[in-house]
């Protein structure tokens, strides 16, 4: 509960100077027919909530994995990680299919203190076969701007979201707005059960929203809270969460 | 580095940690002062919010008896087994270590609000400029003829969490099957409307698990009807059927009275026999709340909706159960909601902070059994000089496990995101 001792500060200069050239989302579509319990691309649904792969794969809630293989654990410059994460890899983690599989059996016994909002995987054959076909489908190289944009590619404005995306959000505001959030959505960084929001991108962000109002997400209590917000709000609570480090 | 961070590195190397070495006396006259009555959902919030929005700005100071809290939320949890009691119990530790916050454990007495100063019932006083009142509740003994505060250790409220609590599951892991347990629900208004029927649920999980399928779990009601009423009694018919009996008024046709020793219920239908009473009588705002005058005849307190501000009072808010909070149910989740506004009214008075418009929200979860979490939710805005609700969520019957049980991980995960945000 009280671990808000724990500060970390870190260098995110990098962050802001990545130029915003792609916002293409890759997303695998679902396998069609019935799937059995290992099968990969089923197993990966949930996780495409948060990770992306492939080409132009973009950090969502978590870092795209494109390229995942052989590096060191927390250590994409552009991605804000967790203070955990970040030591995990300091100490030496690198991601192989035997500690990713270790990893996705509890990741949060196995990296305390990490923000990703998965209990975990108990059963080995799903967690072979998933990190085995991950293996391959996150072999090709990076996207070359990993960071989503603030709108989207060719500037035009093609939704709310993206009016939204054009106003200038008072973090202040979002602030005292935000109030409403953490009491769910823990100010640290920290996820027991609700994921993170803190230092989402922008776009990210707003984007989420809308699609609690457009029903692509079906959380009744978000749904119910995004109702009540109108389009200055949301962006000055992007405004305020963009602008927070995870601790 | 987070802005949190900044005003706790503000904090101890600013003009608090000078003002700290000074005595009382003097450290109260250089900053406007905060007092908070009550370190619970309310109380704690606030005290946290003005501590940590104000950049050290307002000295805080924050009274309530206990040394440790025991959250009302989540101890139907602990009474079926599902959770620790360490697990709701919170230190106020981080609030004074990392917030500034003067931690006062004690009880206040009374308010002289022309003075602006809170007694304590030890005699010494704390002075004011703005108080924050978040008692909670305190219970109507007399409402249930035949109780009261001596007989509560052998027929438990546990409608207080702590000591009650401890009582109320030692006795029911004691039951033997076969052995009624009766419950003597409160009338309107009263802390956590869902509560009774959780706590019934959690009740029928325990005696379901040790497989003491001949006893029961029956609810007196004074209410014609509860609050998630239809998927309640959905959840019951299909977890623990014929173990869990709801009598409302039109049945049993009125409580009558209880007799603790004999462990009965009388009800204009039949006299109850049970070998655990769990009696919760009617409520009012806590008592400091009618003693500082700031109640109405209903024994809650008048509050105006877009501050929590008292009606009363213009330098006093009251927060939470106390409170007359107009659509909001009493909870946990509410009590915090307002306090956040409360302290924004607060660091508007003291120090100029700019105050924006009212906004309040509430979520309850139930748990019916393990992974079948049912939840009720709605936002509010001041309205029709109330604060009325603006819409509304409620879980539907015949709703998919998975649902369920992600409901329920989400009641997991607000936990540990109130307290943190109560406590720091």
């Amino acid at each position: 509960m009280a671990d808000h001792g724990r500060h970390q500060t870190r260098n995110t200069t990098l962050r802001g100077l990545v130029p915003a050239i792609f916002f293409g989302v890759t997303m695998l579509s679902g396998t069609a027919g019935a799937a059995r319990a290992e099968d990969p691309e089923k197993l990966f649904k949930p996780c495409m909530t948060c990770h992306e792969i492939g080409a132009g794969a973009k950090h969502k809630v978590g870092p795209h994995l494109d390229g995942l293989f052989g590096r060191k654990a927390g250590s994409l410059d552009d991605f804000r990680y967790s203070a955990g994460m970040r030591a995990a890899g300091e100490a030496g983690l690198v991601w192989t299919v035997e500690t990713l599989s270790d990893y996705l059996e509890r990741p949060r016994d196995f990296i305390k203190g990490n923000r990703m909002s998965f209990r975990g995987m108990a059963d080995p054959k799903d967690r072979h076969a998933l990190v085995n076909w991950l293996e391959t489908a996150t072999r090709q190289a990076p996207a070359a701007d990993p960071v989503i944009g603030e709108t989207s590619g060719d500037g035009g404005v093609h939704g709310f979201a993206d009016i939204v995306l054009q106003i200038e959000g008072d973090p202040e505001y979002g602030e005292y707005l935000a109030g409403e959030c953490v009491t769910c959505h823990q100010a640290s960084g920290h996820a027991d059960g609700i994921p993170s929001i803190v230092g989402l991108p922008k776009d990210y962000f707003v984007r989420s929203l809308f699609e609690y109002r457009s029903n692509v997400r079906s959380n009744e209590v978000m749904k119910l809270r995004v109702a009540n917000l109108n389009n200055e709000e949301i962006a000055a609570l992007a405004a305020y969460f963009s602008s927070l480090d995870p601790q | 580095m987070t802005r949190l961070t900044r005003r706790q590195f503000g904090l101890f190397t600013g003009a608090s940690a000078a003002a700290l070495s000074l005595p009382t006396y003097l450290r109260a006259q250089d900053k406007p002062r905060v007092v908070v009555i009550g370190g619970g959902a309310g109380g704690a919030t606030a005290a946290r919010y003005i501590a940590k929005d104000s950049d050290g700005g307002i000295d805080v100071t924050l009274i309530d008896d206990a040394e440790m809290f025991t959250t009302c939320f989540f101890s139907n949890l602990y009474v079926g087994g599902l959770r620790s009691f360490e697990s709701i119990t919170h230190s106020y530790d981080t609030l004074q270590s990392s917030y500034g916050i003067t931690k006062v454990t004690g009880r206040a007495a009374s308010v002289d609000r022309e003075k602006k100063m809170v007694m304590m019932a030890d005699g010494s006083s704390i002075p004011y400029d703005r108080l924050v009142v978040s008692p909670g509740i305190d219970l109507i003994w007399d409402s249930v003829g035949g109780y009261s505060e001596e007989l509560s250790t052998i027929a438990p409220h546990a409608w207080k969490a702590g000591e009650q609590t401890k009582i109320l599951k030692a006795k029911l892991d004691a039951i033997e099957n076969g052995q009624q347990i009766l419950m003597v629900a409160p009338p309107n208004p009263y802390r956590c409307p869902p509560g009774p029927y959780e706590r019934a649920s959690m009740m029928a999980h325990v005696l379901k698990s040790k497989g003491l399928t001949d006893s029961k779990v029956i609810i007196l009601d004074p209410k014609p009807k509860f609050s998630k009423q239809g998927v309640f009694q959905e959840g019951w018919e299909k977890h623990y059927p014929g173990m869990i009996e709801w009598y409302g008024p039109d049945v049993h046709g009125g409580i009558d009275g209880i007799n603790v020793e004999a462990g009965t219920v009388e009800t204009d239908l039949d006299t109850f026999q049970g070998a655990l009473l769990n009696i919760i009588p009617a409520q009012k705002a806590g008592t400091i709340a009618a003693s500082a005058g700031l109640t109405d005849d209903s024994g809650f307190c008048p509050i105006q909706p877009d501050s929590m501000r008292s009606t009363v009072d213009d330098a006093v808010f009251v927060i939470g159960d106390a409170c007359i909070a107009g659509d909001m149910p009493k909870s946990g989740f509410s009590a915090n909601s307002q306090a956040k506004v409360a302290a924004m009214a607060v660091r508007g008075d003291l120090i100029g902070s700019k105050v924006f418009p009212a906004k309040f929200a509430n979520t309850c979860w139930s748990l019916i059994e393990t992974d079948d979490s049912i939840k009720v939710g709605a936002q509010y805005a001041p309205g029709d000089g109330k604060i009325a609700s603006t819409q509304g969520f409620i879980s539907q019957m015949d709703e998919e496990n998975a649902l369920r049980k992600a409901n329920f991980e989400e009641s997991v995960g607000w936990y540990a995101g109130i307290t943190a945000d109560m406590f720091g």
